[in-house]
């Protein structure tokens, strides 16, 4: 009997998801961010993030304390307290309550309240109040449906998708100051090993702080529901050692790069509807609604986190963005196959 | 008393009616004003609905099962996950809860029906349209293939999404229309309620002789007049934006987007104590009957509710730890909100209390019930970090919160929403559940709730935003969301046997009798069903447990109360 249950349990099973598997695509993004370990909230590289944990093992350590307990008594009446064939009969003593164990089961709870409330407060104002050390990082975030767009004031960069930042070495540290804000709906800005989340709203300039301890790159993602593309509206991290940080930096301050043998691409480029929504410093191409272009090779993904960038796919993006990433703002731009190899060729150049 | 009344007054229609018995049935049924069949119309139009957006999850579950799915398009996604959450909240859990104490409220008080009967008519027909109004926008715009213009903005409609520059076409008014609607249903069911437990209860019946249901009934009830004005202030405001052109939430105009958060948190989060009461309420009238013994506590019990009542009106901000406000405004709100914890722990320590040292009887709405225990438990902790704003700032949005609502919204309220069922349908019908097929129907639902949403707690704390439509392979999140998957086709099996086993009982269930379960509310003491005025005569009594008055009349309850 429970051998037939078993086999016509699975044989659904399998029936039900084999469509599934067949309907996934895959962009190659997959392998890319495959490579980049687990977002776990939990493996932490950053001082708001390790505070968070620290505050979250004592929370879940409370919990599981409680859940033992009173889950260990419900076992045991469960046990005990089944009605047997064969007993008497009779109704069993009826309680009506009392006083001492209920005092007790109110006053207990309220002090582990008071317990966890005040460790609670401690690490909100310690997270959310930090001082701003000298050498202090500022990036400005701005949240747009569906990618991130980010300027570093003090260094007049701007990019988008991929936020390059400094190692934070805590004898000598150098966190990263974030300020968000939207130009459209609300989103929210986590990478859940540096920090918790903070809404990126329009109308309101809210602020969080970083300082990742370990280099390397690490992915988070657009984390309230803001529309069609919302599950696509990744980014990553980047966090390297102080002196590539600064060449990078240096790099990012150039303007683009100019290459007499893909000036038929650039044309295009600049006399298409490109331009009125990117930009790339150094050319005419000044629009602001889309991500700035100027180095746009230095990045390693496009359409936020969608696919992996490479000439074959910004071929696929740049004929028509819906196909990797439906819902997405840019329009198709319908070119020709000659025009749009020269466009990506000239797009090549801008490293 | 609908039925003979009106046909006395004589539409002559009434008698082609009469030739067509489904039809004059259907019609009896239409112009009824009888509590306990608005309160079935509500209950049987909750489990449709129940149907439809169970369906819903299904297939949301389905396109997550593997990454990088395509079987549905990210907006038609976007849909069903709205359609499934407004359906779950406004028609399923509201109806439901609403019908049974419209069944019940009335019974348990002693009374031939709630205060105001018309008014309970006037309130099911309002819900029964918004909920219609809903479901039409699948035909509206595009067309049924095109999936109409139903809404893409989320149960919880945040501004500046829901407006006309974010969302354009009629999909979003559709919603706030249908909400509107199905929200002043409930309003008018809450006003009949409090007017027929304060001015209806038999002789004998003071306030403190009511069953626990029908306090935790009046509490609810209080609880819905007070909290959801706000969300049709803010309905109103936002049809304002779109039609008028005001600016309340229009960002691109200077409105404010968190302005909205504050309107819908301060109905949505009283909205989850208002589902989750009347599971409590269930727990409180089944428990005790099959643990044969009296509720422990009930003063202390009846006080925590009206504290969770009062205390749930102040933590509606723990919605909103990530949407920056003050160090203080998050300590405010992460203090309210654990503070909620204890009485919902009095709670089941009550519980607990009850069943301690009784003689239990596994039937199949106890069952339920202990899953239940077991769930909120869960539920109520993993509250508990939430609540905890650090911590929320990395939980929040992310599936571990679908894992936490999920455990109060189906581990508690579904769970005991079938227990319901499974114990009131005799009274209701005159027949029994099938037992055997009620222990199938529990233990599938069990382990297919339990695989569904404890696995989404770790996909959560592994970085899985929720509201999402696919996601990337290697992130580890492939074996989790495969078998919460599986867990949703399992929970589905379970239904679909509830449903065979409604229908098989309906027509041919073992007879019920009066009292089937030998308890001691006065339900059980009128015929099952009960005839139309519910009692030929108006009973009298002495204590909360009349029945075990009658039933032990050499030591009564009301010696010790
Ligand atoms: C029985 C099986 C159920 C399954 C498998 C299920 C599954 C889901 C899933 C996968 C989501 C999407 C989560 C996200 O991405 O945010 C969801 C959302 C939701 N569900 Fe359920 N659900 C079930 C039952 C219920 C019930 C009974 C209720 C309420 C009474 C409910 C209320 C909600 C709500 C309010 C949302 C949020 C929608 C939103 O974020 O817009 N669900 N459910
Ligand atoms: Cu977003």
């Amino acid at each position: 009997m429970l051998g037939r249950v078993h086999r016509w349990f699975f044989t659904i099973v399998i029936v039900a998801t084999m469509p599934v598997a067949a309907f996934a695509n895959d962009w190659g993004m997959g392998e890319s961010n495959s490579k980049i370990p687990p977002s776990s909230i939990f493996d932490t590289v950053s001082t708001p993030a390790h505070e968070i944990r620290t505050l979250a093992f004592f929370t879940c350590s409370i919990t599981a304390v409680i859940f033992l307990i009173v889950a260990g008594l419900l076992v045991i009446s469960l046990i005990r307290d089944r009605a047997r064939q064969g007993d008497n009969g009779r109704e069993p003593p009826q309680v009506y309550g009392s006083n001492p164990i209920e005092f007790a089961w109110t006053t207990v709870p309220v002090l582990i309240v008071l317990v966890l409330f005040l460790t609670t407060a401690r690490t909100i104002y310690s997270v959310q109040a930090p001082r701003r050390p000298p050498g202090a990082i500022s990036v400005h975030v701005i949240g747009h449906q569906w990618w991130w767009e980010f300027h570093y004031p003090e260094l007049g960069i701007v990019t988008a998708n991929e936020l390059h930042v400094p190692l934070s070495d805590p004898k000598n540290p150098t966190p990263t100051f974030l300020d968000l804000e939207s130009v459209d709906v609300a989103h929210s800005f986590w990478v859940p090993r540096l920090a918790g989340k903070t809404d990126v709203i329009p109308n309101k300039k809210n602020t969080m702080w970083i300082d990742p301890h370990v280099a390397g790159t690490y992915l988070g993602q657009c984390a309230e529901f803001c529309g069609t593309e919302h599950a696509m509206m990744l980014l990553r991290v980047i966090v390297e050692p102080r002196a590539d940080f600064d060449n990078w930096v240096a790099a990012q301050k150039q303007p683009a790069a100019v290459d007499a043998s893909v000036a038929h691409g650039q044309q295009i480029f600049e006399s298409t509807a490109c331009v009125n929504c990117h930009a790339i410093q150094g050319t005419g191409a000044n629009g602001r609604f889309g991500p700035d272009l100027t180095h746009l090779m230095a990045r390693e993904t496009i359409g936020a986190g969608v696919a992996m960038n490479n000439l074959d796919h910004l071929r696929v993006w740049v004929r028509d963005p819906s196909v990797m990433k439906p819902g997405a703002l840019m329009p198709a731009m319908n070119l020709d196959d000659k025009d749009l190899d020269d466009l990506v060729a000239y797009l090549a150049t801008l490293r | 008393m609908a039925g003979t009344i009106d046909r006395e007054m004589g539409l002559d229609a009434v008698d082609d009616l009469e030739q067509l018995p489904i039809l004059g049935r259907l019609h009896e049924w239409v112009i009824t004003v009888d509590h306990k069949r608005l309160g079935l119309m509500y209950i049987t139009g909750g489990l449709f609905f129940f149907l439809v957006a169970g369906l819903q999850a299904a297939t949301i579950r389905l396109q997550l099962a593997v990454p990088n799915s395509g079987i549905v398009p990210p907006q038609v996604f976007n849909r069903l996950l709205t359609m499934h959450g407004t359906a779950m909240v406004f028609l399923v859990g509201m109806p439901i809860l609403t019908g049974l104490f419209n069944y019940l409220v009335p019974l348990m008080i002693g009374a031939r029906d709630l205060a105001f009967p018309r008014l309970n008519a006037f309130g099911f027909w309002l819900w029964f349209f918004g909920a219609l109004l809903l479901y039409f926008s699948y035909i509206g715009g595009d067309g049924l293939y095109g999936a109409g213009s139903a809404p893409d903005v989320g149960w919880f409609a945040y501004a500046p999404l829901t407006e006309l520059p974010f969302s354009r076409g009629n999909s979003t008014d559709y919603w706030i229309l249908s909400i509107l609607l199905t929200t002043v249903g409930s309003t008018a069911t809450a006003a009949n309620i409090v007017s027929s437990v304060f001015c209806m209860r038999c002789e004998g019946m003071t306030l403190t002789k009511m069953p626990v249901l029908v306090w935790l009934a009046t509490v609810v009830s209080f609880m819905i007049l007070v909290a959801l004005p706000p969300l049709s202030a803010a309905q109103v405001m936002l049809l304002l934006d779109r039609f008028l052109g005001a600016h309340f939430f229009d960002t691109q105009a200077g409105g404010s987007a968190v302005l909205w958060q504050h309107f819908f948190w301060i109905f949505g989060h009283p909205e989850v104590y208002i589902l989750v009461i009347p599971a409590f309420a269930f727990a409180s009238e089944i428990i005790p009957v099959f643990s044969r013994k009296v509720i422990f506590g009930y003063s202390v019990m009846v006080a925590a509710s009206c504290a969770i009542g009062f205390i749930s009106m102040s933590v509606w901000a723990h919605h909103m730890f990530s949407v920056g406000m003050t160090p203080a405004g998050n300590s405010f709100f992460a203090a309210s909100s654990m503070l909620v914890g204890v009485p919902t722990g009095i709670k089941i320590f009550n519980w607990l209390g009850t069943m301690w040292r009784g003689k239990l009887r596994f039937k199949v709405p106890m069952l339920f019930s202990i899953a239940f225990l077991f769930q909120f438990l869960v539920a109520g902790l993993t509250g508990i970090m939430l609540a905890v704003a650090p911590f929320d700032w990395q939980l929040t949005d992310t599936y571990f919160v679908v894992a936490h609502f999920h455990y109060v919204l189906v581990g508690a309220i579904v769970f005991m929403i079938f227990a319901a069922i499974y114990y009131w349908f005799p009274k209701a019908t005159g027949r029994m559940l099938s037992e055997r097929l009620g222990r199938w129907h529990f233990w599938l639902f069990v382990i297919g709730f339990h695989l569904t949403f404890d696995t989404e707690h770790f996909a959560g704390m592994q970085g899985m935003p929720r509201r999402i439509y696919t996601y990337q392979p290697g992130r580890g999140l492939e074996t989790l969301n495969f078998v919460a998957s599986i867990g949703a086709l399992v929970q589905g099996i379970a239904v679909l046997i509830f449903v065979i086993n409604v229908v098989r009982s309906l027509r041919s269930g073992e007879p019920a009798g009066d009292d089937p379960w030998d308890a001691w509310t006065l339900e059980w003491s009128t015929t099952s069903p009960p005839p139309e005025y519910n009692f030929a005569t108006l009973p009298v009594v002495r204590s909360r447990r009349p029945l075990w008055d009658l039933k032990h009349p050499d030591d009564p309850d009301w010696r010790y109360e």
